[in-house]
């Protein structure tokens, strides 16, 4: 068992954790953090779905060791305090929840495409491929134009 | 607590059959409450007693409550679950309606499981049993806040008004419900009309509503089972054979048991559950298990014998009537999973004493009962918390996962958070049963003079051990054939055999209605082609309901029906009625590569009667055209020598925004009609217009379904 550190919403942390215990784990059992969600433990749902570096990650797949001395992001640190991400504020506007499980996981797939194209076609939300066994696609969809439409055009 | 002060019994504006009771509870602050009655006029539907509500138990005894508390805070704990449905944001709008309060201070929590009384979730019936004994509620509440402010202001009751959570005065005196919660506990009879207004007066009822919970969603805070931390439960997870309730026959739990993070390791349902301090050290030390399973009793059979089987349990058909031509149609439904996304989860706390349960369900009051039997204790004794669920479609009614839980933390003697993986959930867990359908309309001089609806499905056996005598609600009865009477068919008919296998089977949205109704709208849009009508044309000449002919025609005309369309493309539509609310859909599909059909429009219009929420509404029917595309073209489960196949969303392909049309309408129509169910209305809809836009863009008759399976 090794000590890995990282930072987790902004805040270090410090956990005891075998190398190949997946991310998922260590936040939701050691660390508490809930938001993160199982769905399928095999990264196919991508209802964990969060950041590493700003990155997408799925997190039931990521082993700790992979995120050692680098920078995490669940959808409990995407707020600016009590400020909603554009991505939550959309979400929000579009009342594209229904069960809510899958959400934190669409949110943070949204928040990271738009991070990687601030202008994304229907191709490019085609290509998200979290499940939501609700079926809030097109809200989903409306949400992230929203966003989208809320930052500054695209440079040249 | 104590009754007083019942009121006489009310009639209700005339929209129902039902009369309300409204009691004031003996209490410091006011406190209200209604009974709910057990089945509402409308839960019937047009349909009468079909499998879904006819699972409704319960009486008129338990009490919705409404309790208004000096932090200015309305609190409703509702006998029913949310499970992404929207019903919390429902009955809030209803309060916040008859009391003028703000929908951000009205709670609804949901109530922990009841000893009697109707706390039963499913058959679409939530918003028409709540909608009348809410709104008196808290109309009963409104009117005791007023007349307590007006003794306090020695004013006339009637010049008091409500807004925002406050009575206020003509001259401009004003005090929040909050402080007026103590006076008005003590008023027996209210100054003022305790009658819910009349739907002209609604603000909230009606008007298109964010989720109460939206916020909590959308920041990580709205939590399920597996988040709570509740009685310091520990990870839990089960080994489960390769078969369908394939049998434990040894098991070696040596190395499992050395391995780190591990707590305890216990053999009981037949399984091996391990507990340990992370899922991660749970899930490594039961693949570490060296079990020996014997197969299990399904073992010898596949998809194949099953699909054989079912087809010689098909009724024989009658008779056609002499000189009618004949339009039929064999159907075939594969097996589905329910899948929600927060997977089967339940926490347990067992004691020799008592046993408290966290876990979202349907059905608490049978799952309370049943897990004081399972762990040997008196139901009082029993605490069942519900908790909201990650998504249901059905799969709550039955509480497996709890079932487990309870035996697991008995025989580890420490409490346990169980969870089942999403391949447990798969592969063990419930599904919709299998079925084969034999549709035939009879055709004479231009019109359909008789309908036939023959038809076998999969019905559960049980060996009185393993998952098939644990987890509540079984199907009422064998479906019946629909005889709803949707169209003018002359001779309606219809019979239903079955099959028993032992395989784990569950209500699953919109139950039978889903491979029935599909079908019927198959052979119906075949009727017209043989007829040489247009399907919407068709349908509007036959449809015998006025309402069911007006949501068509919404649909027809919202989504431009009969527009040029290229080749390999097409629009289909269909019609359902249930519930006592009814629904059309239409759709518009790519199936240029027919392997690869993208469903790119969905157009929806529905009659609920009353809508209290539109924007609930509209989720929900977006929701049943996603289970409309998937069932219909993708998503289902495989048999294969007594396992099931798929095991993971990777294989058990159910759509994901790749396949979710790139636009979606719904249309509510407008009513002031006694409210309808909604939650499962779409699904036949749906399923049957996204068949038949895949039969017209590829010239096919869809028979066997999911059709990319």
């Amino acid at each position: 068992m090794r000590s890995y550190s990282f930072v987790l919403n902004g805040k270090p942390v410090t956990v005891e954790a075998p190398d190949d215990m997946p991310l998922l784990w260590v936040l939701r059992d050691l660390l508490g953090v809930t938001g993160p969600k199982y769905g399928c433990g095999v990264g196919v749902c991508r209802a964990c779905t969060s950041h590493l570096d700003g990155a997408e990650i799925q997190p039931c797949v990521v082993p700790v060791a992979d995120c050692a001395d680098r920078t995490v992001t669940t959808i409990e640190g995407l707020a600016d305090g009590d400020t909603l991400h554009p991505v939550q504020q959309a979400w929000i506007d579009r009342d594209v929840a229904q069960c809510g499980f899958c959400q934190p996981g669409q949110i943070m797939a949204a928040a990271a495409l738009l991070k990687r194209t601030s202008h994304p076609t229907d191709a490019d939300i085609d290509r998200i491929e979290n499940v939501c066994r609700c079926g809030t696609y097109a809200r989903i969809r409306e949400a992230i134009k929203q966003a989208a439409a809320a930052s500054p055009p695209a440079q040249g | 607590m104590d009754l007083n002060d019942g009121t006489a019994p009310e009639r209700h504006g005339g929209l129902s059959r039902r009369r309300f009771m409204v009691y004031t509870l003996a209490a410091t602050t006011l406190t209200v409450a209604a009974p709910l009655a057990c089945d509402s006029p409308s839960a019937q539907g047009a349909e009468g007693a079909r499998a879904s509500d006819v699972l409704v138990t319960g009486t008129d005894e338990e009490m919705l409550v409404l309790e208004v508390t000096a932090q200015n805070k309305v609190v409703v704990r509702l006998p029913r679950v949310e499970v992404g449905q929207g019903i919390t944001t429902a009955v809030a709008m209803m309060i916040a309606e008859e009391l003028d309060a703000r929908l951000a201070d009205v709670d609804i929590p949901l109530a922990d499981a009841r000893t009697k009384g109707n706390q039963y979730t499913g058959g679409s019936n939530s918003v028409s049993s709540l909608y009348g004994p809410a709104r008196h509620l808290a109309a009963t509440a409104r009117a005791k806040l007023v007349t307590a402010a007006a003794q306090r202001w020695h004013l006339p009751a009637r010049t008091l008004r409500t807004w925002n959570g406050r009575v206020v005065a003509p001259d401009g005196r004003n005090a929040t419900f909050g402080a007026l919660t103590e006076a008005a506990a003590r008023i027996r009879h209210p100054a003022v009309s305790d009658k819910p207004k009349p739907a002209s007066r609604h603000r909230v009822i009606g008007r298109p509503t964010n989720r109460i919970d939206a916020r909590d969603i959308v920041t990580g805070r709205a939590r399920f089972a597996g988040d709570l931390p509740a009685a310091g439960a520990k990870p839990t997870v089960v080994a489960r054979p390769p078969t369908v309730r394939g049998k434990l026959v040894s098991v070696d739990d040596t190395a499992a048991r050395a391995m780190p993070g591990v707590l305890a390791i216990v053999k009981t349902a037949g399984t091996v559950a391990v507990v340990a301090e992370s899922f991660h050290y749970a899930l490594k030390a039961r693949d570490a298990l060296r079990i020996t399973w014997a197969p299990g009793p399904l073992a010898p059979l596949s998809d194949a014998a099953i699909r054989s089987r079912l087809k010689a349990a098909v009724p024989r058909s009658s008779t056609p009537p002499r000189g009618s031509t004949q339009v039929q149609g064999e159907f075939e439904f594969a097996f589905v999973s329910h899948a929600p996304m927060e997977v089967l989860t339940a926490v347990a706390d067992v004691r020799a004493d008592r046993a408290e349960f966290w876990f979202s369900t349907q059905t608490p009051m049978d799952a309370r009962d049943s897990l004081a039997q399972t762990v040997g204790l008196p139901a009082s004794k029993v605490r069942v918390h519900v908790v909201r669920g990650g998504g249901s479609f059905g799969r709550r009614l039955n509480f497996d996962a709890a079932i487990e839980a309870a035996l697991i933390s008995k025989a580890a003697r420490r409490p346990v958070k169980l969870m089942w993986t999403r391949a447990d959930d798969i592969r063990h867990g419930r599904m919709r049963p299998a079925s084969h359908h034999r549709i035939r309309a009879s055709v004479s001089g231009g019109r359909v003079v008789a309908f036939e609806h023959l038809m076998a499905s999969v019905g559960e056996s049980f060996d009185g051990k393993g998952l098939a005598a644990q987890g509540g609600v079984t199907r009422a009865a064998g479906p019946l054939p629909s005889d709803s009477g949707l169209y003018n068919f002359g001779r309606v008919g219809g019979n239903s055999g079955g099959i028993q296998l032992p395989i784990p089977l569950g209500a699953w949205r919109s139950v039978d209605s889903g491979t029935m109704r599909t079908a019927e709208e198959v052979v119906v849009d075949e009727v017209a082609r043989a007829l040489g009508k247009d399907p919407v044309a068709f349908r509007r000449t036959t449809l015998r309901s006025k309402a069911v002919k007006a949501v068509l025609d919404k649909v027809a005309a919202a989504g431009h029906w009969g527009r040029a369309m290229p080749t390999g493309t097409g629009q289909g539509v269909a019609v359902h009625e249930e519930y006592g609310s009814c629904v059309a859909c239409l759709v518009e599909i790519d199936a240029t590569d027919p392997k690869k059909p993208r469903v790119t429009k969905v157009v929806m219009a529905a009659d609920v009667g009353t809508c209290v929420n539109p924007r609930g509404l509209e989720a929900q029917l977006m929701g049943t055209a996603m289970d409309g595309i998937s069932t219909v073209l993708q998503a289902g489960l495989h048999i294969d020598r007594g396992a099931v196949r798929e095991g993971s969303f990777a294989d058990f392909r159910y759509a994901r925004q790749g396949q979710a049309p790139l636009r979606f309408e719904a249309h509510v129509m407008p009513s002031h009609g006694e409210p309808g169910g909604a939650g499962e209305l779409g699904v036949p809809a749906a399923a049957g217009a996204v068949a038949n836009a895949y039969a017209r863009a590829t010239g096919t008759r869809p028979r066997r379904f999911p059709l990319n399976f």
